[in-house]
This record gives structure tokens, C-alpha cells and sequence, in this order.
């Protein structure tokens, strides 16, 4: 019979917090809809159509993007959506 | 060993068991303390030690000495400069590249010579893939996770080696970047996989720099221009043609960069048939391959062997990744 080995752990030794997802919007008449632009070619296409659609559904929209696409939102920026924004739609795009 | 694979903790190699013997035995590679923060590991940001390196290490194959290399490799990646984060979660399939500079590379038989991209050496191929596993198993970055490369790159494996000072008679990477001779130094550049550049009939230093230039003007894309950085490595057949010449490091760059230039009207979006290429407010112009200081030059490789090798790059400055050195703290 093989011996038990003892290893260490090699990660975090972290559990990742367990958050629910805010309720969903049952409409978009009068919220606010946060559009990002993660900065990548042609997102606006993409979020200039999205807003139109929104619109034509009551919603107000607000847009943000990301200084690059390559580093996560800042988050001062993550804190405006969060602060002006019922909902947001992050956009990715080439 | 299954019990590690079991646990997400490898990179698809087998490890080496990090046993607590063992990872006392690595500790005693640095003056570091055990419980020393290192660096906050993207993409989670978490705050690592000296002691969580060490278990990586061990797992990755690395001796104790080896281990000043790691730590130093890491703090360079965990930068927002260097932008880890952005190099994981990027499609293309791109990882960090580690030069070493400096008496330690001798010291722990790293290697700069035959075979220096590929495999054979222990300290070549384990520093670079226990930096990999870090920001696997301390800060969450696995494949299928944050990492979304469409193909990936054997440099998501662990892709480091040594410039051959020796045998170079030019300065240094390290020195080109700041730092003395003797000082340790590891830096980390954003790359893919390498590349040959063929060339076995330039006899002279010009003709040998156009070929080089021609051949990084492909590098990445024919069409990418100032957005992506390159690395170089010289190797010692073709080192011999420009020290024949008398050409430095300084005369190398000037006459390399006279040729990395490209006719913007060649390259337009829709030219040739391609949809991709520059804007068209760019017609007309002539533009640098890379921007200043985007080419790095390292001088490796075995002693026989008409080829030089060309890293290209990613996305490069604050928008994307910048190359980071820092100093090796024994």
C-alpha cells in the first residue's frame, strides 16, 4: 500500500464570493441602459444600432468606453454605470 | 499526481509533487522571506508570496536557485504595463517571453546557445512555465477561463532563455535597456512563438540587414505598422557578418531601421483585394514597422546556423502591454 504524500497548495487558498444576479428589468420604458464600448473596431457600429433599438423602447441610454480594450474597466468607470445605470450592455466587436 | 490534475493545478504536463520538504528546500534559493508579498497576480489580483512562488516552482521543475529568476519574472509581469491581465484574456494567442541578462544565467546553467528557443535545459524551461503556473493557480488564469486564446502559443507554456554575452560583441539587452553588465536582469516581452528568418547568402552586413528587415516587416502582419512590437534574435553566424563589419549595436539599429519602413499606399485597407489594412487618411505616407524602441535585439543561438529568429508581438504601449525588465534580487 502506497504511502499518503502531503502537498502544499499551490493557489489562493481563496473561494470566490458567491453574489446573485440583480433582479432582470421586466421593460426598458424610463430605465437607464449603460452602453460600453470595450474600444475595439467597429463597437459603435454595433452600440449605435443597439441604442437606436433601445430608444425606440422607452429606454434612455448613456454610453461609456473603455480607454482599451486590453485592461479591464477602471474603476472609476465601473462606478458611474453602476451609479447612473439600471442595466448596461458591455459590446465586443472587430 | 492525479489528485494535482484532478485539481486544475497543472498546465498538462505532469509536476513535480510540492512536497513541504521540498518547498523549504526552494525557499532557500532567495533571501526573500517566506511570507513576503511578491506581486498582486491578475487577472484576480491576488496577493502573492515568496512562499506561493516556491510551491509553483516546485510543481514547474525548477531548483532552489532558480527561483530569484521566478520572482523577479513574475513582479515584472504583474505590472500594469505589462498588462497580464490583457495578455490572458486576449484571443491572440500571445504570452510572456523572458530574456535573461547577467552573471546568474551562467551560475544556474541557464542556456543561450544551441537550441536556445526550444528545449533541452532545465532553467529554460522551467522558470518561464512556474511563472505560468502562478497566474494559473494563484491568480485564476486557465484556459477556457480568463485565458480565451483562439489558438494560443507554446509561450503561454513558458518560453525564457539567456542572451549569449559571451559570444556577442555588442552590448547587452539589459544594458540596452538601462542597466550594467553586471547586474541580473529578466525582461518580459508580450510574444508569440518564433520564427526563422532564412538567409545563408549575405556575405555582407548590408545585404544581411535587408533580409532581416524583410523578414520582420511580416512580422505579425504584413499590414500591422507601429501597433506591435518585435523581438529579435541574432544568432551567432549572422552576429559574425555585422562584427566583421564593424557595425555595433547602435550601427545595427540605425541601418535596420532605415529598411523597416513601409509605403502606407501598399498596405491601405482594400488594397490588394484585402479588406484589412491602414485607414485611408494615411495614404501617401511612409511609416516605421515599429515604433520607437518597439524592436528588441538579443543576440542567441548555436554557434552553426545561417538563421536569425523573429518574436513578433502584441498589442504594444499603454494600450497594451510595454516590455518590462527588472533587476534579480538574489
Amino acid at each position: 500500500m502506497t504511502e499518503p504524500v502531503t502537498v502544499l497548495d499551490p493557489t489562493a487558498e481563496a473561494t470566490p464570493g458567491q453574489r446573485s444576479l440583480n433582479p432582470r428589468p421586466v421593460g426598458l420604458e424610463g430605465l437607464t441602459v449603460g452602453l460600453l464600448d470595450i474600444n475595439k473596431p467597429r463597437g459603435d457600429v454595433f452600440l449605435d444600432r443597439l441604442e437606436e433599438r433601445l430608444i425606440g423602447q422607452g429606454a434612455l441610454v448613456r454610453r461609456y468606453a473603455k480607454p482599451t480594450f486590453t485592461k479591464p474597466a477602471p474603476a472609476d468607470l465601473r462606478h458611474e454605470i453602476a451609479t447612473h445605470c439600471h442595466a448596461v450592455i458591455e459590446a465586443l466587436a472587430d | 499526481m492525479e489528485a494535482l490534475y484532478d485539481r486544475g493545478w497543472t498546465d498538462g504536463l505532469p509536476l513535480v509533487l510540492p512536497t513541504e520538504p521540498r518547498v523549504l528546500r526552494m525557499l532557500e534559493g532567495t533571501s526573500r522571506a517566506a511570507d513576503e508579498v511578491v506581486a498582486l497576480v491578475p487577472p484576480n489580483l491576488v496577493e502573492c508570496t515568496v512562499e506561493k512562488v516556491a510551491v509553483n516552482s516546485v510543481m514547474a521543475g525548477c531548483r532552489p536557485e532558480y527561483l530569484p529568476v521566478v520572482l523577479a519574472a513574475l513582479e515584472a509581469v504583474c505590472t500594469d504595463e505589462f498588462n497580464m491581465h490583457g495578455i490572458l484574456a486576449t484571443t491572440m494567442g500571445v504570452g510572456p517571453v523572458f530574456v535573461v541578462n547577467g552573471p546568474i544565467t551562467a551560475e544556474i546553467g541557464m542556456n543561450s546557445g544551441v537550441n536556445v528557443l526550444g528545449h533541452g535545459n532545465r532553467a529554460n524551461a522551467t522558470i518561464g512555465r512556474a511563472v505560468q503556473l502562478v497566474v494559473r493557480n494563484v491568480g485564476g488564469g486557465a484556459p477556457g477561463g480568463v485565458d480565451r486564446a483562439t489558438h494560443g502559443s507554446m509561450s503561454k507554456l513558458g518560453f525564457c532563455f539567456a542572451e549569449d554575452e559571451v559570444g556577442s560583441p555588442w552590448t547587452t539587452l539589459a544594458e540596452d535597456r538601462g542597466f550594467s553588465r553586471s547586474q541580473d536582469v529578466v525582461t518580459a516581452f508580450c510574444g508569440e512563438g518564433p520564427r526563422i528568418v532564412v538567409d545563408q547568402k549575405s556575405r555582407s552586413a548590408d545585404s544581411l540587414v535587408r533580409m532581416l528587415a524583410e523578414g520582420l516587416l511580416a512580422s505579425v502582419s504584413p499590414r500591422t505598422v507601429m501597433g506591435m512590437d518585435g523581438l529579435l534574435v541574432v544568432s551567432p553566424e549572422h552576429m559574425a557578418r555585422f562584427s566583421d563589419a564593424g557595425w555595433d549595436r547602435q550601427r545595427f539599429m540605425e541601418e535596420l531601421g532605415r529598411h523597416l519602413v513601409v509605403e502606407a499606399d501598399g498596405i491601405l485597407a482594400g488594397t490588394g483585394g484585402i479588406e484589412e489594412g491602414l485607414p485611408p487618411d494615411l495614404a501617401g505616407l511612409t511609416l516605421p514597422k515599429f515604433r520607437p524602441g518597439g524592436l528588441l535585439v538579443v543576440h542567441a543561438g548555436g554557434p552553426a546556423g545561417l538563421f536569425s529568429a523573429i518574436i513578433g508581438g502584441w498589442l504594444n504601449g499603454p494600450m497594451g502591454s510595454e516590455p518590462t525588465s527588472r533587476e534579480i534580487t538574489r
